[in-house]
């Protein structure tokens, strides 16, 4: 589905990503861990073809092709979904007017979701405007279920959230990535970035890897490599990581 | 009929000021714009009416189906195509109603002869509507009126009434315009709204004029206890210049007033558009809001101004700017003027750029640039409208809608 070659990114004169390979096949999850400042963001921002990085070497191939040079709403189109950690207010733009011009599921589906979500009471408001944190979290849920992407990228969508909600979210997420279905049935792949790994109980996460200081310096099993970095923080759990490579 | 001598004394009034310039806008040298001629084209259906006329009503938000009113009056030039009644809600003429009831507490009691176009108006009227509400009706489908302009280098100086008695509701949905063959015009408008006791107007108007129009709206209301005043009012295509400054008088104790203002300055437009309330009864309030953007050439004097005569009264206005070219000039003025301790008057004004975060949010769920920023656009200048009917705020909502999807 994704596949990342030698990529090298800059946001703002600054090299914060170098010479990264990942590759995520159809129907996988992966988790992204990493220190604040590692990069964890600006991968997803080269992904997503958001202009405040640039991408100076290196390629994205996304179901086959070099997306590198694609605009962002294009990238979106061919089926590249975004949950955002921080999503803007846009006053004046009700969800669920939002909901229409993006979604592309059944509206019907898409309802039944809010309502789940617990955001029907939602639809007539300004997107982000007034909302609590999980309010945003959920309705960034909502958005990318309605679009329907098959690759999905989730920035911290439990970071801010109370424990029940994280657990709601952790199972949708799980459901968005086809995590119900048998493994040879998934079609949809994700990339999550999480702190706290908490998030981890509620979901099924094939592999993870450590974004430290612009490079992926570790990959492996997501709770083996969580339970690590919950015990030796990242550092420890990288140098643990290169004694295993040698 | 207005007492003896009445008349004559507003006529005197108007004589001498008649070549008084406005204290606000660009002066207009209204000799040049002659009042259109009157010959009696009133029709009994509005399928009688041109077609091109029809079609500047609705785009100005005239629903011209049967049933979609509760009155209508048309006018063009100096001529009544349509002026119908169909239910409790007395609607006709102004020289009418003149004939018909003494207008003496109503006839320029809201709105003062103080400058050349409200004394033209006098001098040289060329009619307007009458609209009275009798006490306890209540209707929420509106009336709709509309005033076109289709006689070239002409004025049209209207005087308009609208009584609402006590507990009592109306809505009016009104247009103004040009016809599209109309290269030049002036339009003068006094507008005078009585609110009575507990009683309700919402008053709606779009406008829409030509790049060589002038407008010179001349607006008041008075309001009694507990009454309340929704203004609304859209500017969003290009007119040579509009000046103008409705002002809402909260005499009654508890009244309101709520004015929302949603302008888009294009080509070489002059707008100097502003609301004022001044807020006298016990526990009286006021919120105004205004959405402005400015492109092109136009320039843009957006102004506000809330008085507080009387402690316990409330007043928030709200000032928001989108500035698009470097040709173009977004000035906000708003004023607070408190005269009693114990009141409670506040004021924001911004102007600014769309936020780069927020296109990128949407393109990032694949919107284009371009429909990111119109609905971003859109967005800033729809007004969610409190205290309307369910009827009338989607009324309200696709006139916005149809309008500002032109504007666009």
């Amino acid at each position: 589905m994704l596949e990342i070659n030698n990529l090298s990114v800059e946001a703002g004169d600054k090299l914060v990503l170098k010479d990264i390979d990942l590759d995520i096949h159809e129907g996988e999850a992966h988790v992204l861990f990493g220190p604040n400042g590692a990069g964890k963001s600006s991968l997803l921002k080269a992904i997503l073809g958001d202009p405040g990085v640039e991408v100076i070497s290196g390629e994205i191939i996304f179901k086959g092709k070099n997306i590198k040079d694609m605009p962002m709403h294009e990238r979106v189109k061919l089926g590249i979904g975004i949950d955002f950690q921080h999503p803007p207010r846009v006053p004046g733009v009700k969800l669920g007017e939002l909901l229409e011009l993006i979604g592309d599921r059944d509206k019907g589906k898409v309802k039944e979701m809010a309502v789940t979500l617990d955001l029907d009471d939602f639809l007539d408001r300004d997107v982000n405007v007034g909302f609590s944190g999980g309010e945003s979290k959920r309705s960034e849920i909502l958005q990318v279920y309605a679009q329907n992407p098959d690759f999905i990228m989730f920035d911290e969508p439990d970071s801010g959230v109370d424990v029940e909600s994280v657990e709601l979210i952790g199972k949708k997420i799980n459901k968005m990535l086809d995590k119900e279905k048998k493994p040879s049935e998934r079609k949809k792949s994700g990339l999550i970035i999480t702190h706290l790994g908490y998030i981890l109980n509620f979901m099924d996460v094939d592999r993870a890897h450590v974004l430290y200081d612009g490079i992926i310096a570790c990959s492996g099993r997501p709770k083996e490599i969580r339970d690590q970095i919950i015990e030796n923080g990242y550092q420890g759990c990288i140098e643990c990581c290169q004694m295993e490579r040698s | 009929m207005l007492p003896d001598g009445k008349k004559l004394e507003y006529q005197n009034k108007a004589e001498e000021y008649i070549n008084k310039p406005a204290s606000l806008g660009e002066d207009i040298d209204i000799d040049d714009y002659p009042i259109p001629e009157e010959d009696q084209v009133g029709v009994s259906s509005i399928s009688e009416v041109d077609e091109g006329v029809r079609e500047s009503m609705k785009d100005v938000g005239m629903e011209l189906e049967e049933g979609k009113s509760s009155g209508t009056y048309y006018q063009l030039d100096n001529n009544v195509l349509m002026s119908e009644m169909y239910g409790d809600i007395e609607v006709m003429p102004i020289n009418q109603a003149m004939e018909k009831y003494d207008l003496d507490d109503y006839y320029w009691n809201a709105v003062n002869i103080k400058d050349k176009y409200t004394a033209r108006t006098e001098l040289e009227l060329t009619k307007g509507y009458f609209i009275r509400v009798p006490s306890g009706v209540k209707e929420s489908i509106p009336v709709q009126t509309c005033m076109l302009l289709g006689d070239e280098r002409k004025s049209q100086n209207v005087h308009n009434i609208i009584i609402v008695e006590d507990n009592a509701e109306l809505h009016v949905v009104t247009g103004c315009a040009t016809t599209k063959e109309i290269k030049s015009a002036l339009h003068v408008g006094v507008s005078e709204f009585y609110i009575g006791k507990d009683s309700k107007l919402t008053f709606n108007m779009i406008h829409n004029w030509g790049e060589n129009v002038h407008v010179r709206p001349r607006t008041g209301a008075i309001i009694d206890d507990g009454g309340s005043l929704v203004n609304n009012y859209v500017l969003v295509s290009p007119v040579k210049s509009i000046q103008s400054y409705p002002t809402a008088y909260c005499r009654g104790k508890n009244s309101k007033a709520s004015f929302q203002t949603v302008l888009y300055g294009k080509k070489q437009s002059k707008m100097d558009i502003g609301s004022r309330t001044i807020l006298s009864g016990k526990n009286s309030s006021s919120d105004m809001i205004s959405r402005s953007i400015t492109e092109d050439e136009s320039h843009l004097k957006v102004r506000g101004e809330l008085i507080g005569e009387t402690e316990d009264v409330r007043g928030h206005l709200e000032c928001k700017g989108l500035i698009f070219s470097d040709d173009s000039i977004l000035h906000a003025i708003p004023e607070l003027k408190a005269k009693k301790s114990g009141l409670d008057l506040s004021h924001e004004a911004a102007v600014g750029k769309i936020a780069e975060e927020q296109i990128r949010y949407l393109m990032a769920r694949g919107l284009t640039e371009e429909e990111a920023t119109s609905l971003i656009i859109k967005g800033f200048l729809s007004l969610d409208i409190e205290g309307l009917p369910p009827n009338i705020a989607e009324t309200v909502d696709n006139m916005m809608e149809m309008t500002l999807e032109k504007a666009l």
